[in-house]
């Protein structure tokens, strides 16, 4: 992620990690999460589903900050995050990311 | 795939009825979401659920009632609002919210709403506005915007459309915002402050919907919810006279009136029931 200006509390701020779960059945393809995620971690699937939609994937399954945007988005109840409690991505990291 | 799981128990599964998931709301359809917003709205306002009621009307954001998993009123066309005051008069400790689409709400059901806004009877009223009357085959409703096509209007529709939030001031409620699906999380506080403000509370959530109003007027839903990122102007606190729908000079979002008033039941209690009231028998 680029700023155009670096906030003065970026080395106190532990970005939190999320882990994408997709009920693939549920979909019915709208692709809203994927084009709406902040972070574009979803992709259209390959395979569809057993309606005959294709579902969205993880592609980028790191840069999910498990803001919850598709789980709010999706009228299908079909796709939710919970935080990745093992892994706290260090705020240094990100700094040398905007750097 | 990693990252991902194939069958697993979505959070907000113990509020709809799973059994009849998958919902009628077709593919690109903005209902879905609004009622996700509402789901994770209730969730956090913290009320109680075993003491809230929710009612719709007839259409497609009147199939709410039917997948939400709490007491439920599937009401009929339009009539919403007086079965909702009719709940929240018999027992007044329930939360009792109107979930319910644009049709059923101002048009069939128009002087249910003018008049219990008017009464300030202490309900929410969540409007999905999705232009048009999508279940039926997409007619003009009374909200189309003015040139959009539909199938009664093939050439552009001639009529002007409800300015909802301005309705609502003007008939008395007492809070009044209006979102997007698109802004989710805009809508979702708007939702919670709504549940937990006390009086008649009313939200416009702008939906697409991409078989009845979409198709005819060459709008894909993503291209919907683009629009609307691109047209949103957001400003909190405008007057809701100057928020009427015109694409053209874009669409006004955000919370336009918070005020405070004494409910209908506060009022009729103080005068017909003033034995409940300790404070009139004090100043008596």
């Amino acid at each position: 992620m680029r700023l155009w200006r670096v906030p003065f509390d970026t080395n106190e701020i532990e970005v939190s990690k999320g882990i994408i779960h997709i009920i693939e059945d549920r979909c019915k393809g709208c692709g809203f999460c994927i084009e709406f995620c902040p972070r574009e971690v979803l992709e259209f699937s390959d395979n569809f589903n057993i309606k005959g939609y294709y579902p969205p994937k993880v592609v980028k399954p790191d840069a999910c900050v498990n803001c919850h945007y598709c789980e709010i988005i999706c009228p299908e109840f079909a796709i939710y995050s919970i935080e990745d409690i093992n892994h706290a991505v260090n705020s240094k990291n990100q700094k040398q990311d905007i750097n | 795939m990693k990252n991902s799981s194939l069958s697993n128990k979505h959070p907000l599964d113990e509020l709809i009825r799973t059994d009849r998931i998958p919902h009628i709301w077709c593919p690109g359809c903005g209902v879905g979401t609004v009622f996700s917003s509402f789901l994770i709205a209730l969730r956090e306002s913290g009320i109680d659920l075993k003491n809230t009621v929710v009612v719709s009307g007839i259409g497609c954001s009147g199939r709410a009632a039917g997948y939400v998993k709490l007491d439920s009123f599937h009401t009929t066309h339009g009539r919403a609002i007086p079965f909702a005051t009719g709940i929240k008069l018999a027992n007044p400790d329930l939360n009792v919210i109107v979930f319910s689409g644009d049709g059923d709400l101002f048009a069939i059901g128009g002087n249910h709403f003018i008049h219990a806004a008017r009464r300030n009877v202490d309900l929410t009223v969540i409007c999905v506005n999705n232009f048009t009357y999508g279940m039926t085959g997409g007619q003009a409703a009374a909200t189309t915007p003015s040139m959009a096509k539909t199938t009664t209007t093939p050439k552009g529709n001639s009529e002007s459309p409800f300015n909802l939030p301005h309705l609502a001031y003007a008939s008395g409620a007492t809070y009044v915002a209006r979102w997007t699906m698109l802004h989710a999380r805009d809508l979702t506080e708007a939702i919670k402050e709504a549940i937990l403000k006390r009086g008649f509370s009313f939200i416009e959530a702008l939906a697409p919907c991409p078989t009845g109003y979409g198709r005819r007027n060459k709008e894909q839903p993503l291209q919907t919810l683009k629009i609307y990122q691109e047209k949103a102007i957001i400003k909190n606190g405008a007057n809701p006279a100057e928020a009427d729908i015109d694409f053209n000079k874009g669409i006004i979002l955000g919370k336009f009136i918070d005020i405070k008033k004494p409910t209908w039941l506060d009022t009729y209690n103080s005068i017909y029931r003033p034995q409940d009231n300790s404070d009139i028998i004090d100043a008596a």
